[in-house]
């Protein structure tokens, strides 16, 4: 394989997984669509879910032309199987309880923000752009879900249990956000995209600052699970694709 | 030939569905009109990646200039330098406030990242700048959600990106 080849495929495999990020994200938040606990959160996951699902398409449609083989981003999106997805576990866990939901949501939103921060830099250009487009939308996410946190986190003491609850439910899917690909390191060395370590430490240092404030303890470390990045996903996945891809599969090429 | 001023002139006659007192040039949507031997070239840019309007917007542009006459034209989207309600128009501020909808306030965001300090927003309807954030996120993407203290009624604040 030709140099330009190699990068343009792990470009691809890269793009993939940025798209499906927000895109199974997205689906899950836009579960709480009329079963909010208040009217404003209602609207505030539903908002997120829509600026997620937006981030998605620019992804996912430079996701295709990169790979040259004439697939939208619709393509892409509700006619792949699941070991085609790349998404990180942790956004394609069940919402839970709103604590749940909203650890979720700050454990990946402090992650997608420093990373799009990074992306601000990089050598593509399509890249760049779209970078520039979202890092605005995500630092409203990243403000709303850390006041939550806070707030959940040092509240009442059946808060307080639940935020606890909910971070140990969901810890172990963490490192997964970080879990790089060997052809990562072509993209990283043409300066394309950022190298993961130094996400994650960004990463810790604001879960440390945050979760402290909040009076959440992190956890211990303990067994992790990962595989996202290479299709291996937790079972809750293939249940989602089933609702979010029903549409395309009982009427191939509906349209409207 | 339409020259580049009369193609804006019907573009301000095109309005966002979901702010309806705003054109798309007020809005900042319009980045660049070209018009030569070839054609009209309209380059617009998204407001929110989701925003639904986008769509909507453009066959509305479309709509627009073929009810004019003309249809030689191209629309481009570009997200790059991405959008910024600093590029609302002074008059495009005044009609969101006469509508109801207080305007972008200034262009830095809303938002100190992780501290909980807004900013404080002047009530649309009685001037009291005794307000107070419910939400950051409203009725659209591009709003949030304020209430007055004093005249006590809620209101949308088209808010800083």
């Amino acid at each position: 394989m030709s140099d330009n080849k190699a990068v343009n495929t792990a470009l691809f495999d890269y793009l993939l997984w940025l798209g499906d990020n927000s895109l199974v994200l997205g689906h899950r938040l836009s579960e709480w669509c009329g079963h909010g606990p208040v009217l404003e959160e209602d609207i505030a996951l539903t908002n997120i879910a829509l600026d997620l699902i937006g981030q998605s398409r620019l992804f996912l449609t430079y996701a295709g032309e990169v790979e040259g083989k004439g697939r939208s981003e619709d393509d892409l999106a509700y006619l792949r199987d699941v070991m085609a997805f790349k998404n990180t576990l942790l956004a394609e866990q069940l919402n839970g309880d709103f604590a749940v939901t909203m650890m979720r949501q700050f454990l990946f939103t402090v992650f997608n923000y420093h990373l799009q921060n990074a992306l601000l830099t990089s050598t593509d250009e399509r890249i760049r752009s779209i970078a520039e487009k979202a890092i605005k939308e995500t630092t409203y996410h990243l403000r709303h879900c850390t006041d939550w946190v806070i707030r959940l986190g040092d509240g009442t003491e059946e808060s307080h249990k639940r935020m606890l609850e909910a971070i140990d439910e969901l810890w172990m899917f963490t490192d997964d956000l970080f879990d790089a690909v060997e052809s990562d390191k072509l993209l990283i060395a043409a300066k394309i995209v950022p190298d993961m370590k130094g996400i994650q430490d960004k990463w810790n240092s604001t879960l440390k600052e945050v979760l402290g404030e909040a009076t959440i303890k992190i956890p211990e470390r303990s067994y992790m699970m990962k595989g996202g990045r290479k299709g291996i996903h937790t079972e809750h996945l293939g249940f989602l694709l089933a609702e979010l891809q029903f549409m395309q599969r009982a009427y191939p090429g509906a349209k409207w | 030939m339409e020259t580049k001023e009369q193609i804006l002139g019907y573009l301000e006659e095109v309005y966002d569905p979901e702010v309806p007192v705003l054109s798309v040039v007020d809005l900042g949507i319009v980045r660049n009109v070209e018009v030569d031997a070839e054609g009209t070239l309209i380059t617009i840019t998204p407001t929110y990646t989701g925003c639904p309007a986008m769509n909507v917007i453009e066959d509305d542009i479309r709509a627009k200039l073929k009810e004019k006459g003309i249809s030689n034209f191209s629309i481009k989207t570009i997200l790059s330098p991405a959008w910024t309600t600093d590029w609302i128009s002074e008059a495009g501020k005044q009609k969101l406030k006469d509508y109801g909808i207080a305007p972008p306030e200034k262009s830095s965001p809303d938002i100190s990242l992780l501290s909980n300090k807004s900013k404080v927003i002047k009530c649309p309807r009685c001037g009291s700048l005794n307000t107070e954030m419910k939400s950051f996120f409203g009725s659209t993407a591009c709003k949030a959600l304020y209430i007055c203290n004093d005249c006590k009624e809620p209101f949308d604040y088209f808010k800083c990106i």
